[in-house]
């Protein structure tokens, strides 16, 4: 029942938010919507608190009934959807209340022109669309929930239609993440092909005869367990943001802050890692579809983090964050340590949101400036929205003390990934990691040193009148402070820690024999050894991230407090290198060269030739010159005169014979 | 004897009531007593298509001259029901032009009494008589007008061109005689057991020749567009439906009750018949400037398209057949109904301009009309789209892929014409001078039919279960 309500709050929001505004009123509208979502938070935190583990199956109805197809929608209810959540709904209901106050007044909108209420019905309905991916007992509700997510996300983005950007950004988003859907989907059929169930229960049952299958895909014999872990593993690739499908998501800045905190940061973009994770039972079987994401997530994490380095929007430096985090996680998830890949995720949920929301907090206090050379010496204007991302960046940068398990939320569960990459045995993954934790530490003090110290630069009338943000905006953000403070020591051991009570935790049964897979709301690999061997990893392994962080933070003080003309210099000096970064690597100049002005000229080459010239040209060449001139052709026969008439029979009967008998001959 | 007569019992009935009417005018007040004889020729024909329409089973009169089956009583039924409905509806046309002679409906009760021997023939003798008992009383209406140029040019144009095609049907009757040794279609299926003689083949041609005439099937078609604009549009409309129904029956009937152990040899020729028809009457309408001229080019299409049933040579074809006939001519009356009103400074005109705008002056017809021409065109889901389907349907089945793609195509050009009367009403681009002014009777007709084909959608109004129990009568 719980969860029923849990997961059907949402669409009732939206439904009534939605289509009921201009009846109730826009304010009662949000405030449905905002309502609704708290009680599912609620929920979501009892369901969480007092969930035993036992994986439970509630049926809503009867979905897809075609041949050997047969599908419920129902609700899947075990630790993962219960930690996912918690994630979605609390961070959700928190950005529905801080819309109150950010969407409160917008310049891309008239005075009477209404837009609230569709803003936070798309919310609503984003979050149900989350709810349903991360509650689905199937392959294919999960790609419903799956699109859902996609359509809410476009819909964002492109939410200031009047601005062209904003809207191809919300195209390209969603071409982006078509790819990725194409090779989900392929997995999906792949699944049912071969096991002829899109069940989880019935696919994770045989798994392991999947490990032994060949499959034949594109001329090639393929292991068909790594096969589809790949194909999977593309899908991921595409909500998620990694390396090569990762280009829409610094774009997707262009929707409103909240949508970045909500979509863009804690909970849609982490949907491909709760992919793996829920995938974990075919991963297990899957050694070689795991080392790519471990090579994949790793080049992401470092990827993205040198481009983090340079970008001075300050919604920009925070979306190439995400990024580098997600990856981050699917380094973990290719390790084969799906708890600590699900830590980062939920952690990362508490102090990115957090981070985002607190941007917004700044662009609001500084009208909408988003540029951080811009900005400085806010510490006094906004000291609470200051404070806030303090913490943000302690949690992020993974400040604690090293050796023990104190600290902020991000210290345990990054410290948790670089370990458990060391032991999975990829020094690739491992010193990438290492070195995007460093960089990750320069790029987020980098944000706070010059935003909030130094010397006002930039118009000096939105520095004289930045003031604080409504209550409505620092409560969420207070909120999601004690998250990013505690999270991660208060449940450490369950996800991670301690492997007895990580086992109760996920409700896993630990496999008979020495390579059996131990499954429960996670897989996890023989014995678990990836997990001791991470836990007993050695000293300088655990205390380098620490040292990685202070060493970022070392660098990003003397560029930007001590000696605030080095960077300039710095620039000068390493000009091509600056360039490279600053231009993403030149990603998007290579694939609007490669696919973006080949498909253009693919189309208008269909268009202009094919079917205006070819299909039309001939059509219409029929019609009107062949076929008039038949009309013409009988027009003429029919003379008025009977003896033409008699002819033309004389003749039909003629031809009849001729051809009966020539056509009799040949029987 | 009276086991034959009880057979004949709905043909001697109307032919008895034709003579009894003759009479009954010629002794009393003569063209004074049209009005009432058009409306009893109409009831007699409703009730003998119920009493024909309740008879169950399938009997033979006179050693096999006569069948009657659940094939001939659709046919009949067919027949009965739309002669009646063109004689109401023409009714206070003829009255208005000072055509409306008692002789009208006497010799449209001979003519629908000839086709009801016809589709019963079992004998190519019977078949001869039925068919030339229905000409006869057709030329003389089509010439009813006689002080009309064109009324009785139509006539003489018809009355020639029918005697030539009496002529090669019975030239091929009397060499499927001399091959066979017998008219009756019994004994012409026994002899076509074991070597199968040349002369039998030729004959069979000649005489399915001398039938394409009457249903119009190029290339034997040329009379219809003349005839159809000469003649008075009450005659026109009566030509269009019953006497086609009648004719396609007598094919299926020769075909299957005489040639059915060789159908490979008359599916070729009807279906070559139906692809040139198809053709011919969807590209020649084209050109047309006149709307009965236009309805001549569209039966010659629809006629290709019955025949396709046919030329399935199958039991589902047969059917299929039946079905579209029976749409077909329910279509026809509608449309009729409507050209019957159309006038112009009460002169009744038919030229196709004159509908510009058609849908400003009259929006109700306007849009019965436009039912009608896309149900003609064969759009869904109007009625005629179902028509085409069962057609299709049994030439893809038949393995005759090719005529259906053939078919496809030639209602794609037909949907031409029927589109441009719809785009003349709604989106002409000068004021025409056409007006409608319907009797009662043509606006039920028009507005019916317009229902109907909208309406029967549903389930066919049991058509369906009525011609499959007529197809297998006929295959046995």
């Amino acid at each position: 029942m719980i969860p029923t309500v849990i997961l059907l709050a949402p669409l009732v929001g939206a439904i009534i938010c939605g289509f009921f505004w201009r009846i109730i009123g826009e304010r009662a509208a949000k405030l449905v919507a905002t309502g609704l979502l708290f009680l599912a938070a609620g929920l979501s935190w009892y369901t969480f608190l007092t969930f035993d583990g036992v994986t439970q199956q509630i049926v809503l109805l009867d979905w897809v009934q075609s041949g050997s197809l047969s599908t419920d929608w129902s609700i899947r209810l075990d630790r993962l959807t219960a930690i996912m959540l918690i994630v979605v709904n609390s961070v959700s209901a928190l950005v529905h209340l801080y819309s109150w106050g950010y969407m409160a007044h917008d310049e891309n909108w008239g005075h009477d022109e209404p837009y609230r209420a569709r803003f936070f019905a798309y919310l609503s309905f984003f979050t149900f669309a989350m709810l349903t991916l991360v509650t689905a007992d199937n392959l294919v509700q999960m790609f419903f929930g799956w699109e859902g997510v996609g359509v809410a996300s476009y819909l964002l983005i492109g939410f200031y239609y009047r601005k062209p950007s904003a809207t191809a950004a919300s195209i390209k988003a969603f071409v982006v993440n078509r790819v990725g859907d194409f090779g989900f989907a392929l997995g999906i059929f792949g699944l049912f092909y071969l096991t002829d169930s899109i069940r989880f229960d019935e696919v994770f049952a045989r798994t392991s005869e999947l490990a032994t299958t060949n499959l034949h895909f594109l001329w090639t014999d393929w292991n068909a367990a790594n096969l589809i872990g790949v194909l999977l593993f593309i899908g991921a690739c595409g909500k998620s943001a990694q390396l090569l499908l990762h280009t829409w998501l610094p774009d997707a800045m262009e929707g409103p802050t909240p949508v970045s905190a909500l979509i863009h940061a804690a909970t849609m973009v982490t949907a491909g890692v709760f992919l793996v994770c829920r995938m974990s039972p075919l991963y297990e079987y899957a050694p070689e579809a795991k080392a790519l994401i471990v090579v994949v997530g790793a080049s992401t994490a470092f990827f993205a983090a040198t481009v983090g380095l340079v970008q001075n929007d300050i919604k920009r430096v925070i979306a190439y964050s995400t990024c580098s985090q997600l990856g981050y996680m699917f380094a973990a998830a290719g390790s084969g340590v799906y708890g600590a890949a699900m830590f980062h995720l939920f952690t990362h949920a508490f102090f990115k949101a957090m981070l985002f929301l607190g941007a917004g907090s700044v662009i609001t206090a500084m009208h909408h400036e988003q540029d951080m050379r811009n900005y400085g010496g806010l510490r006094k204007k906004i000291p609470l929205t200051f404070w806030m991302m303090m913490i943000g960046t302690f949690a992020i940068t993974g400040v604690g003390i090293p050796l023990t398990h104190i600290g902020f939320a991000g210290f345990l569960s990054k410290d948790a990934i670089i370990e458990s990459v060391y032991a999975g045995g990829s020094s690739y993954g491992f010193w990438l990691l290492v070195a995007a934790a460093c960089m990750t530490s320069f790029y987020s003090w980098r944000l706070i040193f010059l935003t909030f110290f130094g010397k006002a630069r930039g118009d000096h009338h939105a520095h004289d009148h930045a003031h604080e943000s409504p209550w409505v905006m620092t409560l969420p953000l207070v909120v999601l402070a004690l998250g990013a403070v505690f999270a991660g020591m208060l449940w450490y051991n369950d996800f991670f820690g301690d492997h007895h009570t990580m086992l109760h935790f996920f409700a896993m049964t630990e496999g008979e024999g020495e390579h059996a897979v131990s499954m429960g709301a996670i897989a996890m690999g023989p014995g678990m050894h990836v997990l001791e061997a991470a836990h007993e990893a050695p000293t300088w392994v655990k205390v380098s991230p620490f040292v990685a962080m202070v060493l970022g933070l070392l660098t990003a003080l003397t560029f930007y407090v001590w000696k605030p003309s080095l960077p300039a210099i710095w620039v000068r000096e390493l000009q091509p290198l600056y360039q490279f970064l600053l231009n993403k690597w030149y990603f998007d100049e290579l694939y609007d060269m490669l696919f973006v002005r080949s498909s253009k000229a693919l189309g208008r080459f269909l268009w202009k030739r094919g079917d205006e010239q070819i299909i039309d040209g001939s059509l219409n060449g029929v019609a009107l010159g062949i076929i008039p001139y038949f009309t013409r052709l009988a027009g003429r026969a029919q003379s008025g005169y009977v003896f033409t008439y008699a002819f033309a029979m004389v003749l039909g009967v003629a031809a009849l014979i001729t051809w009966v008998s020539i056509a009799g001959a040949s029987h | 004897m009276t086991q034959d007569l009880t057979t004949i019992l709905p043909e001697l009935l109307l032919a008895l009531y034709a003579m009894g009417a003759l009479m009954l005018a010629v002794y009393t007040v003569k063209d004074g007593m049209t009005g009432f004889l058009t409306w009893a020729t109409a009831a007699v024909m409703v009730a003998l298509a119920v009493l024909i329409g309740t008879r169950e089973g399938s009997a033979t009169a006179f050693g096999g001259l006569f069948t009657d089956d659940a094939f001939a009583r659709f046919a009949k039924v067919t027949i009965l029901l739309s002669a009646a409905a063109v004689l109401v509806m023409s009714q206070s046309f003829m009255a208005k032009r000072g055509i409306a002679r008692f002789e009208y409906p006497v010799l449209i009760s001979l003519s629908v009494v000839g086709m009801m021997a016809m589709v019963s023939a079992g004998d190519l003798m019977a078949l001869y008589m039925g068919l030339e008992l229905q000409s006869l009383a057709l030329y003389v209406v089509a010439s009813i007008q006689r002080d009309s140029l064109r009324s009785t040019e139509a006539g003489l144009k018809y009355f020639v061109l029918g005697a030539l095609s009496s002529g090669l049907l019975l030239y091929g009757a009397s060499l499927v005689y001399g091959y066979a040794g017998t008219t009756l279609f019994s004994g012409i299926t026994t002899a076509l057991q074991g070597e199968l003689p040349v002369g039998l083949i030729f004959g069979l041609v000649f005489m399915l020749s001398g039938l394409a005439f009457k249903i119009s099937a190029a290339p034997f078609h040329m009379w219809t567009p003349d005839v159809y604009e000469g003649a008075p549009t009450p005659v026109t409309a009566f030509f269009a439906t019953a006497p086609k129904v009648a004719a396609m029956a007598l094919i299926g009937r020769l075909t299957w009750d005489a040639f059915g152990g060789i159908p490979g040899q008359w599916a070729q020729v009807l279906a070559a018949l139906s692809v040139v028809s198809m053709f011919v009457g969807a590209v020649a309408a084209i050109g047309q400037k006149d709307i009965k001229r236009l309805m001549a080019y569209s039966s010659i299409a629809h006629m290709g398209f019955a025949l396709m049933g046919l030329a399935a040579g199958t039991a589902y074809g047969v059917q299929a057949m039946l079905i579209y006939m029976a749409i077909y001519v329910t279509m026809n009356i509608g449309t009729f109904a409507f050209i019957l009103s159309l006038q112009k400074d009460g002169v009744p005109v038919s030229d196709i301009e004159g509908l510009n705008q058609f849908a400003k002056r009259s929006p109700g017809k306007a849009l019965a009309v436009l039912i009608l021409m896309f149900s003609l065109a064969g759009v869904p889901p109007m009625l005629g789209f179902f028509g085409k389907f069962y057609v299709l349907k049994a030439a893809v089945d038949a393995g005759m892929t090719w005529l259906a793609v053939a078919g496809v195509v030639a209602s794609v050009i037909g949907a031409f014409y029927y589109l441009r009367v719809v785009y003349y009403m709604y989106f002409g681009t000068t004021e025409g001078q056409s007006q409608s002014r319907s009797s009662p009777m043509e606006a039920v007709a028009l507005f019916g039919v317009a229902f109907v084909i909208l309406a029967a959608v549903l389930n066919l109004f049991g058509l369906e279960p009525a011609a499959m129990a007529a197809a297998q009568a006929l295959i046995g």
